[in-house]
């Protein structure tokens, strides 16, 4: 079995979020880079645990960015994977992104396509389901548990209180959240073998970009606590009540 | 053209984010000199009628029984029918489990603008700009949708639910509807509870709790108020909760009204996900704990003693 999955580099998740030239770019200034936790925890890690219990399959690792994503692909391919490509172009536009994604995918021929619910930077959520749109491909948005037998997935996805289980056949586009599986740690051995394996460079083919980002901003920041006594509980249900009319 | 909602639903009823949905779309058509139109799939139970004092005047309909087992692929289908059968330039969802899947489909196949995540309505003054959430609300983005055609996903309570008078004239749409390549097998839904994503007052507790047995009074402050539990992600991975409670960066987001955080300590990661809310309390027997930074308001001091007692005073409150 071929499974391709998709990664991208965020910013760490304390990263300090500010902007620059005139609040139209992202202030890279001291910015750790990670893989995408969805990508990673869930995506990758499912992806592994599929190839340990078939060793025939191959994981294929893509990634749409400039040289700066090479350590996190590397990275990625020290917890496993065969080989990745780096799309060679730099976009905030899910479509642009996808288009390529989308290429790479007819390439290379897979039976099951994983991504990570969303990036924890732009929050998009998009790239699985255009990608299974360009594909014509049945897509599960929000798994959080997969198992193959054969060309057969079942699926458990979230819905609104609970979840649903749901079949489908390969090939098949899976975004992936919790539950999917258990985040890991690259060992030396792996991160030796990341440096020996293939990383290919290809260039991006011509696709639309729709969306462009007029401007950043940052939240207000909250007035301060209104701290209240543990003796006095009713003061904070008054307050909640009449000041904040939230219950 | 008239703006298209696509109307969400579950079991034949409508979701509560697609009434946010109804209400933004409607406001936006009136926005811009048009007039809102429906979409629902799969048989409904409630009189969708009604729905018309959320401001559309025609809601089109495809009331067939195998719509009513969600694919991504046949809605995507047959919503891009609808968007080219009313001409409509405009399309509004929830951002909800099922918008987030067939949004950026839709986005793909008609080669339209999505913004996803909107928080704020459209400013239509200059382009077409949406404010959407970024960098899992510790920011947001100025969108600008260069297409012709172009989607909105606005974010669950991020949009406040306007009911006028009005009923929308019902119509069947008629549509040629795709085979399904996805099968329902089962539905797991905690029956009587209130869906985390959909909720206006959440509940959450952390590592603070000690133990899953010291829950029931979180549970029991929740059903006081009406409420959806949460929890931390340490409390989701050692199993004392089931993970579709974990909130966060690498949880799930949420927005409610009230935010309740019962030993909790705020890490960065933590707040991603709950920042958006209106209102945030924080219980936290450490004064330090940097939950309080975020927080509107707060108690310094034991859970144990002080959740029990503002259950009580919450219950007085209501029978008062
Ligand atoms: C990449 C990454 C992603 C992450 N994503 C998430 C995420 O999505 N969501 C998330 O929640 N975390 C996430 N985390 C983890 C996060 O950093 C924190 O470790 C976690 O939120 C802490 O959980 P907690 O507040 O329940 O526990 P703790 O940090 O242990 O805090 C417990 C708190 O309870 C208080 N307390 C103890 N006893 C009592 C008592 N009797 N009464 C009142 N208060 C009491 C303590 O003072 C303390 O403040 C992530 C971490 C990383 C590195």
């Amino acid at each position: 079995m071929k499974i391709l999955v998709c990664v991208s580099k965020t910013p760490d998740t304390t990263a300090k979020i500010a902007f620059t030239d005139n609040n139209t770019k992202f202030d890279n200034n001291g910015v750790q880079w990670i893989i995408n936790p969805y990508d990673e925890w869930y995506a990758l890690v499912r992806a592994i645990e599929l190839k340990e219990a078939d060793p025939s399959s191959v994981i294929h690792l893509v990634t749409v960015g400039t040289a700066d994503a090479d350590p996190i692909i590397r990275k990625a391919l020290a917890l496993g994977g065969d080989e990745a490509i780096r799309v060679n172009a730099d976009s905030q536009d899910s479509y642009y992104v996808a288009a390529q994604i989308a290429q790479v995918a007819r390439d290379g021929g897979y039976d099951l396509l994983l991504a990570g619910k969303e990036t924890i930077d732009f929050n998009g959520a998009s790239i699985g389901g255009m990608l299974a749109e360009l594909l014509d491909l049945p897509y599960v948005a929000l798994a959080a548990r997969l198992d193959l037998a054969g060309n057969k997935a079942t699926i458990v996805r979230e819905i609104e209180g609970g979840e649903e289980t749901v079949e489908a056949e390969l090939p098949l586009v899976i975004s992936c959240q919790k539950g999917m599986a258990e985040q890991r740690i690259p060992n030396m051995r792996g991160i030796m073998a990341a440096r020996t394996k293939p990383l290919k460079v290809v260039e991006p083919v011509a696709a639309d970009t729709l969306t462009s980002i007029a401007a950043f901003g940052l939240p207000p920041a909250k007035a301060g606590v209104k701290l209240v006594s543990p003796d006095n509980v009713e003061e904070l249900v008054r307050l909640l009540h009449e000041e904040a009319k939230s219950i | 053209m008239p703006v298209l909602i696509f109307i969400d639903s579950a079991e034949g009823h409508v979701k509560k984010a697609s009434l946010e949905a109804l209400t933004y779309g409607a406001d936006l058509a009136t926005q811009l000199g048009t007039h809102a139109e429906g979409i629902v799939l799969g048989n409904m139970t409630e009189d969708i009628s009604a729905l018309g004092k959320y401001g559309v005047k025609k809601i089109h309909q495809v009331a067939d029984a195998s719509l009513d087992q969600f694919d991504s692929q046949t809605y995507c289908a047959i919503i891009a029918e609808a968007v080219k059968a009313t001409g409509s330039d405009l399309l509004v969802l929830s951002n909800n489990v099922h918008g987030k899947a067939i949004a950026p489909r839709l986005s793909a196949r008609l080669k339209a603008g999505l913004v996803a995540g909107a928080v704020a309505m459209a400013d239509t003054s200059n382009g077409f700009i949406v404010k959407k959430s970024v960098f899992s609300g510790k920011a947001f983005a100025q969108v600008s949708i260069q297409t012709a055609i172009k989607i909105i996903a606005i974010n669950p309570n991020s949009y406040k639910t306007v009911a006028n008078e009005g009923t929308a004239e019902l119509v069947p749409f008629a549509v040629t509807i795709p085979a399904s390549k996805i099968k329902l097998l089962q539905v797991n839904k905690a029956s009587g509870e209130v869906p985390l994503t959909e909720a206006e007052i959440v509940v959450s507790a952390g590592r603070g709790m000690k133990g899953p047995e010291n829950w029931g009074m979180v549970e029991e402050l929740a059903k006081t108020l009406h409420a959806a539990t949460a929890c931390s992600r340490p409390v989701a991975d050692a199993h004392w909760r089931p993970h579709n409670e974990h909130v966060g960066q690498t949880g799930i987001a949420i927005a409610p009204n009230l935010y309740i955080a019962i030993g909790i300590s705020g890490a960065i990661q933590h707040l991603a996900g709950v920042n958006r809310s209106k209102v945030i309390v924080v219980i936290n027997k450490d004064a330090e704990a940097p939950f309080f930074k975020a927080a509107d308001y707060g108690i310094v001091g034991d859970a144990f003693e002080v959740v029990p007692k503002l259950t009580e005073a919450i219950k007085k409150m209501k029978a008062s």
